[in-house]
């Protein structure tokens, strides 16, 4: 049986992990593109970072002061034998949120939008969110939180199916140079593409491609994921480094998720997580186990309801 | 390699006219952190500075820190990272005058008309932190905090924080007196290989009103 109380430690843990403790694929990737790298402030600016993300491991603090809006991605397994209903992993997930925002600390960046008031601990209205899924044939919670800063380098565009993929790499150029410029977006980072779906989801989708998939994981369309490494490389031909200063590293990685779309329609999402790509796991098992990892898992082939029941569905069968 | 530069804080008029774009700096002395809270408190309410801030630092850090209040009633400041400068833009010639500020670091830098109708003629350059998440770092050089103003009122983020630094950095130089900046430079040069990118591209089918078609524009 998981408690709550397991909940909220473990949240918090997760909290604290993620705002101090750089992702090792992450750190892989960005190593990687610093090798690459012949911009002389780019590259000292990449030589920095990798020596803040040591200093933050040493010294217990977070990787940045900018902690974001911190918030969660909860995966419930059928199985999973859980107490206190979903309201009671909610509020656990509220007061670790509190909890964490004064011990780590981070910033309590939440505010009324319009008021600009707050709590000083990162909870108020409609917040953290708290996105939900579900898993077949597993008897664990899956929690994972993301820092990711909120200002820049995130934009949506309605394009039209005869835009196509010219249409995909305009909207990804005009997102990267705008944002990419002074390094309003943190680059060289994680960029996720939202391809489809209706406007929100496109908008949830292309969030989740920049937050949830680890460095070097592709598509399992093989044609989507030859688009991935075609827009990765666009991205670093721009000729804009770290901070928008002369070089190659704009992007890590560039991952693509997509939602069955309006048939007029082809929106388009772009997010780029930052430089401090802030994300940690816990999975909590129903003996009351709890293991921490930096792969979310998020995008299993359920989640992505990749052919899930189609051939029942293309028959006109009901659900058994 | 970049030239490196440490800088004794309050920063004199000598220390500063010697500090050339893209070099590289780390500051000892006493930083402030000020934002649209603490601008608008004093300039459009017409609040008074705290008492001496002039004497004792005339840096003025655009930050909101990872901080917390402890038990005790002392501070825990985690880690430090600017936020964006370019939004203060209509702050910052009165902010100056009032306060003696000398120094401005931030997050991206400013319009460069800022540097050479506000900045430069009033002595100050401005300095950006790297790489926008340096807060470990950052927060590594802080070693305490010498005052802080305004925190029931403001919050944490926008409050006024005094913070005593030693090695405090890096930052790189954006702006000098002459009123040149660091970041247009090199947008001028990234700008030039912009307009290949978009070669053989189609036009969109709907256009969007509102937005510049001149990729070599400033957005800020």
């Amino acid at each position: 049986m998981i408690s709550n109380q397991s909940i909220e430690t473990a949240s918090y843990e997760i909290m604290k992990k993620a705002a101090i403790d750089i992702p090792e694929d992450y750190l892989a990737g960005i190593k990687s593109v610093a090798s690459r790298e012949s911009g002389e402030l780019s590259g000292f600016v990449i030589k920095t970072m990798i020596n803040n993300y040591q200093t933050a491991t040493e010294d217990r603090r977070p990787m940045c002061a900018d902690t974001g809006l911190p918030r969660y991605y909860v995966k419930v397994g059928d199985q999973a034998a859980f107490e206190g209903g979903f309201t009671g992993i909610e509020r656990a997930l509220r007061s670790a949120t509190a909890r964490a925002t004064r011990d780590v600390p981070l910033r309590p960046n939440r505010v009324h939008p319009l008021w600009r008031t707050e709590h000083n601990n990162n909870v108020g209205i409609n917040a953290p969110e708290i996105e939900w899924t579900f898993e077949p044939d597993a008897d664990w919670i899956d929690i994972t939180t993301v820092h990711k800063g909120g200002l820049f380098g995130t934009d949506y565009r309605m394009l039209f199916p005869g835009d196509g993929v010219d249409g995909i790499k305009r909207f990804l150029l005009d997102t990267l140079i705008s944002f990419g410029k002074r390094g309003l977006c943190c680059q060289p980072a994680i960029i996720g593409v939202g391809l489809g779906g209706s406007k929100d989801t496109c908008m949830q989708l292309g969030k989740q491609a920049a937050c949830l998939r680890m460095v070097g994981n592709r598509n399992p369309d093989p044609k989507i994921a030859q688009l991935e490494l075609e827009l990765m490389e666009l991205g670093n031909s721009i000729g804009m480094g770290a901070m928008g200063f002369v070089g190659s590293s704009m992007v890590v990685d560039l991952h693509i998720e997509v939602g069955h779309t309006h048939t007029g329609g082809l929106p388009m999402s772009v997010h780029t997580f930052c430089l401090s790509s802030r994300r940690a796991t816990a999975r909590l098992h129903s003996d009351g186990s709890v293991a921490y990892r930096t792969d979310p898992k998020w995008f299993t082939p359920y989640h992505r309801r990749e052919t899930i029941d189609w051939d029942q569905l293309s028959r006109g069968e009901a659900h058994a | 390699m970049l030239e490196e530069v440490h800088v004794s804080l309050p920063a004199d008029a000598e220390a500063i006219a010697a500090l050339k774009l893209g070099s590289v700096v780390y500051l000892d002395g006493v930083v402030y952190t000020a934002r649209e809270r603490v601008y608008q408190r004093v300039l459009n309410e017409g609040h008074s500075l705290p008492q001496g801030l002039g004497e004792i630092s005339n840096v003025n850090f655009h930050c909101s820190p990872a901080a917390a209040v402890k038990d005790d009633g002392t501070y825990e400041i985690g880690g430090v990272t600017a936020t964006a400068s370019f939004r203060f833009s209509k702050y910052l010639a009165d902010w100056l005058d009032l306060s003696g500020t000398k120094i401005i670091i931030g997050k991206g830098g400013m319009p460069g008309d800022d540097y050479q109708h506000v900045l430069a003629p009033r002595g100050a350059v401005y300095l950006t932190t790297v790489g926008y998440g340096t807060g470990a770092l950052l927060g590594r050089g802080v070693q305490g905090v010498e005052a802080v103003h305004w925190l029931d009122e403001f919050g944490i983020a926008q409050a006024m924080w005094l913070f005593r630094v030693k090695d405090f950095g890096p930052f790189l130089v954006d702006s000098d007196l002459q009123g040149q900046s660091l970041f247009a430079q090199q947008g001028d040069l990234v700008n030039r290989k912009i307009d290949d990118l978009y070669t053989g591209l189609k036009e969109p089918a709907l256009h969007r009103y509102g937005e510049t078609k001149d990729r070599t524009d400033e957005l800020i």
